[in-house]
């Protein structure tokens, strides 16, 4: 979904922000998010993403730069005025009201007649599937409960824009994973804009129409899941998002598509060159771990193999992980499918494992 | 196989009882050492608080006084109607007197004077009068007529020996024990003084002549004797011999405090203590010039309110504040606000008299800035205002730091999320923000309002006559009336009040959202 910066329903112009007037938290973030699109911010804590939710939500002020809502500036509008629903990491739902006077309470300060503010409540619940809750009081209500509450809350008052500021950070894994695709599901149905932040990456690809990856108060990189996780486009993106076995080398030979790499360990491979400065100069050289072949019989045509000792093997139930030493680096990790005619490595065996040179990316070192 | 079965329901049993038996032993030791780790602490607090205190309200319907120093005048006006216009007979008069005799050389006669006095003033001094106004009564008739019947009346060693019995003891009490104290006031023998032989007459009148004459000891005869020989001392006349003493004597209304005071438990101080005393048909209102309590507590109460009132008004922005503040600084804050702490309550009560007063700072401060004239000083001290602005001062800590610690728990969430909703910040302070610091005000405002209204020194200071509260009536009826009856009277009232205004609290607030940190 290409998004044309200059007609984004929410756009942050070279916005800045600093709290202590000396470090910047926000260091010129240029994004612009498309109408009904589901964006996350997903990033390691401290990196500024928390802070653009705010900013945008009207709790932080901008230090330099502008936020634009459909067109308009919003940088003094107050937080009230905004219409952006938010929902809360710890749900914020007012603990001395019940659950239909939280849901009617951005109604009722909308001065919303009674029988529409009733209709507008049931809707919501119904769409949570929590109707038949209205008098319970938050604290009678489980997590998961009261995160479809407070997801409910926060859009029965029709918003076009929803910031969520990780919402599903207080719940167990597997009620995690349902809310993910409840909320995937919502957004679809309704249509709505979703700022979404989380440190959770498996959240983000799951979820999201693009992901924006903030690290030191910029965006590394903005792209969709699947482009995010197969074409990182500098190591910290491929650190931080799945899995991966990165060995460092020095560029030997450079060219359109293709650059030659010397490992540390002595061997050369080649790789997609993504993110390198010229011939000589220190990369980091990528390869997701399930894109490892540990047979070499199996491998392809044209596929790269190299050296590897067993370090250790753990089965965990759908998948086997190995971890190789390979060029140097002890923590080589390689999953793969437990399929019928996998080969259950031992310790201490000495193999060749292989890879496509397109699965391979030389980064910034 | 029947036996087996009820064999393994038996152990079965047994084995639940020696479970349960197990798990109460544990938890007795578990009890044990919890009550041992405050035994030091309760035993402190019994002893030198709430048994004193427990004592101190009992006073409040404690009336043994008038018994037992006019227990025979107490007996003899059991059969005078108080509804009557009469006085009590002669009989009484006879009573009194040996009772004030032995009270008069115990000095008892001014205490249950004054103790008559605080239900009806003026009593007082016809106790007092007695001591000098009795030597001069003749009683020497009676006196005469024992003597007469037998020389051994003289001898108290002799009558010592004939009250030995017990029997004749039971017979008649009074003598017995008027014997008993002057023998022990004069323990080197001799003749008994007169109230003996006035006690003797009185009880001989309406002792049993059948149970006398029972009596196998030699006084039998003789008091049988003098019960029939009784009537020669008729002209002997007491009441005129008191009421030359005082005329006061002769006023019904004295009897009618005796009889209506004598029993020992009384509820006249609380009835006191709300503007009410007993009257013929059961309580009734004082005469309004000597209403005054109903008055004062209403004043504790309304004033108290207004103190906590002001607190809460000037704390809660206060809290906000501290609350809002990151906590390094909010701590050094939160000393600020302790800070009045560290010195003593006398020196800041004494602070605002300086500063109230109509020399004081604030007034001259203001007719320096022309604010006022030099005539016109304000007078702020010595009354209402004063005892408010320094009990505020004084008490705005205890409202501030529940407040603060109720906010502090409060995240900042709520009102965020509020305001996403759509909420002015007024609309998310009033409807999200206010109602989750209830517990706050609740604790807060309990615990001033409750220190309020028993405070002491303050009002003391600065409060004057018209700021004063309960609690100084309370201290000058314990300091200075020495009516410690009234006193307990007004304190349990004010316990009272309390626990009302606690349990009312309770079912309308619930203790439990009380947080004080």
């Amino acid at each position: 979904m290409p998004i044309d910066a200059n007609t984004g329903f929410v756009r942050f112009e070279g916005v800045q922000k600093t709290y202590d007037g000396k470090v910047l938290v926000v260091k010129d973030l240029n994004l612009s998010i498309g109408k009904g699109e589901f964006l996350t911010m997903l990033g390691p804590s401290g990196s500024g993403k928390t802070t653009c939710l705010l900013m945008l939500a009207g709790f932080e002020t901008a230090t330099h730069g502008e936020i634009l809502v459909d067109g308009k500036p919003i940088n003094n509008i107050p937080p009230h005025k905004r219409g952006i629903g938010m929902v809360f990491q710890n749900y914020a739902l007012f603990p001395h009201m019940t659950v239909a006077e939280n849901l009617a309470f951005p109604l009722d300060v909308r001065s919303v007649g009674r029988d529409e503010r009733d209709a507008k409540v049931k809707r919501a619940l119904d769409m949570v599937q929590m109707g038949g809750f209205e008098s319970r009081r938050p604290l009678q209500l489980s997590g998961g409960q009261q995160q479809r509450i407070a997801l409910a809350r926060a859009l029965v008052f029709e918003p076009d824009l929803v910031l969520m500021d990780e919402p599903l950070g207080a719940l167990d894994k597997q009620l995690r994973e349902h809310m993910q695709f409840e909320i995937k599901h919502l957004h679809e149905r309704l249509g709505v804009t979703v700022v979404y932040v989380t440190h959770d990456q498996t959240e983000a690809l799951t979820m999201s129409d693009r992901v924006a990856v903030f690290d030191d108060g910029r965006i590394q990189q903005l792209a969709a899941p699947d482009h995010l996780y197969e074409m990182p486009e500098n190591s910290f993106v491929a650190q931080f998002i799945g899995e991966n076995n990165t060995l460092m080398g020095i560029v030997e030979e450079l060219s359109e598509d293709v650059a030659s790499v010397r490992l540390d360990g002595g061997e050369i491979v080649s790789a997609v060159p993504v993110n390198v400065g010229a011939v000589g100069e220190r990369t980091r050289v990528s390869v997701r771990p399930e894109r490892v072949e540990l047979d070499e019989r199996k491998l392809p045509s044209g596929a790269h193999t190299i050296a590897a000792e067993v370090q250790e093997f753990i089965y965990m139930g759908d998948i086997f992980r190995t971890r190789l030493k390979v060029a140097g680096n002890e923590d080589f990790i390689v999953k793969s499918r437990n399929a019928s005619n996998q080969t259950r490595l031992s310790p201490g065996e000495k193999i060749k494992i292989g890879w496509l040179p397109e699965d391979c990316r030389a980064l910034d070192a | 196989m029947v036996t087996d079965t009820a064999n393994r329901l038996r152990s079965q049993a047994e084995d639940s009882v020696n479970l349960r038996r197990k798990l109460n032993r544990s938890l007795r030791m578990q009890k044990v050492r919890a009550l041992l780790l405050i035994a030091p602490l309760l035993i402190f607090i019994l002893i030198s608080f709430l048994f004193p205190i427990a004592d101190m309200l009992f006073r409040s319907v404690e009336n043994k006084i008038v018994s037992q120093v006019l227990p025979r005048t107490v007996a003899s006006l059991q059969s005078w109607d108080p509804a009557n216009s009469d006085l009590p007979n002669e009989a009484t008069f006879r009573s009194i007197y040996a009772d004030l005799a032995i009270a008069v050389e115990q000095r008892r006669n001014t205490r249950v004077g004054t103790r008559l006095n605080y239900e009806s003033p003026g009593i007082a001094s016809l106790f007092r009068k007695v001591k000098r106004g009795m030597t001069k009564i003749d009683v020497s008739s009676f006196i005469n007529f024992f003597n007469d019947l037998d020389s051994n009346f003289r001898d108290s060693e002799w009558l010592a020996r004939e009250f030995s019995e017990p029997e004749l003891a039971k017979l008649l009490p009074f003598s017995a024990s008027a014997l008993e104290y002057w023998r022990v006031e004069n323990p080197e023998g001799g003749q008994p003084d007169s109230y003996l032989y006035v006690s003797l007459a009185v009880e001989l009148i309406s002792a049993s002549k059948a149970e006398l004459g029972e009596l196998e000891r030699p006084i039998a005869d003789f008091l049988v004797k003098a019960q029939e020989q009784l009537p020669r001392l008729d002209h002997v006349n007491l009441r005129d011999a008191f009421l030359e003493i005082d005329r006061k004597w002769g006023e019904p209304t004295v009897w009618r405090t005796i009889k209506m005071y004598s029993s020992t438990l009384t509820t006249g101080y609380l009835l006191n203590s709300i503007d009410m005393k007993k009257g013929l048909d059961g309580p009734e209102f004082r005469d309004d010039s000597e209403r005054l309590y109903i008055k004062i507590f209403i004043r504790t109460l309304v004033m108290s309110l207004t103190i906590t009132l002001c607190s809460l008004l000037l704390g809660y922005p206060v809290a906000y504040f501290l609350a809002h503040q990151p906590l390094r600084r909010a701590n050094l804050y939160l000393i600020l606000v302790l800070l009045p702490f560290w010195t003593s309550l006398l020196v800041r009560t004494s602070a605002w008299k300086v500063l109230l007063q109509q020399e004081g700072v604030i007034n001259d401060f203001m007719v320096v800035l022309r604010i006022i004239d030099d005539s016109g000083r304000l007078i702020m001290i010595n009354n209402q205002f004063g005892t408010i602005v320094a009990m505020t001062h004084i008490l705005l800590p205890f409202m501030i730091l529940p407040l603060f610690s109720v906010m502090k728990t409060i995240p900042e969430s709520y009102v965020r999320a509020a305001k996403s909703l759509g909420a002015s910040s007024w609309t998310a302070f009033r409807r999200i923000y206010f109602p989750q610091t209830m517990a706050g005000i609740g604790a807060g405002s309990v615990l001033v309002f409750i220190l309020a209204i028993g405070y002491y020194i303050t009002p003391e200071l600065v409060g004057g006559t018209k700021g004063t509260f309960i609690s100084n009536r309370i201290a000058y009826h314990i300091s200075s009336s020495l009516n410690w009856g009234l006193a307990a009277a007004l304190a349990s009232l004010l316990f009272g009040a309390v626990l009302v205004l606690y349990w009312v609290y309770d079912r309308i607030v619930g203790i439990d959202n009380v947080k004080l940190g």
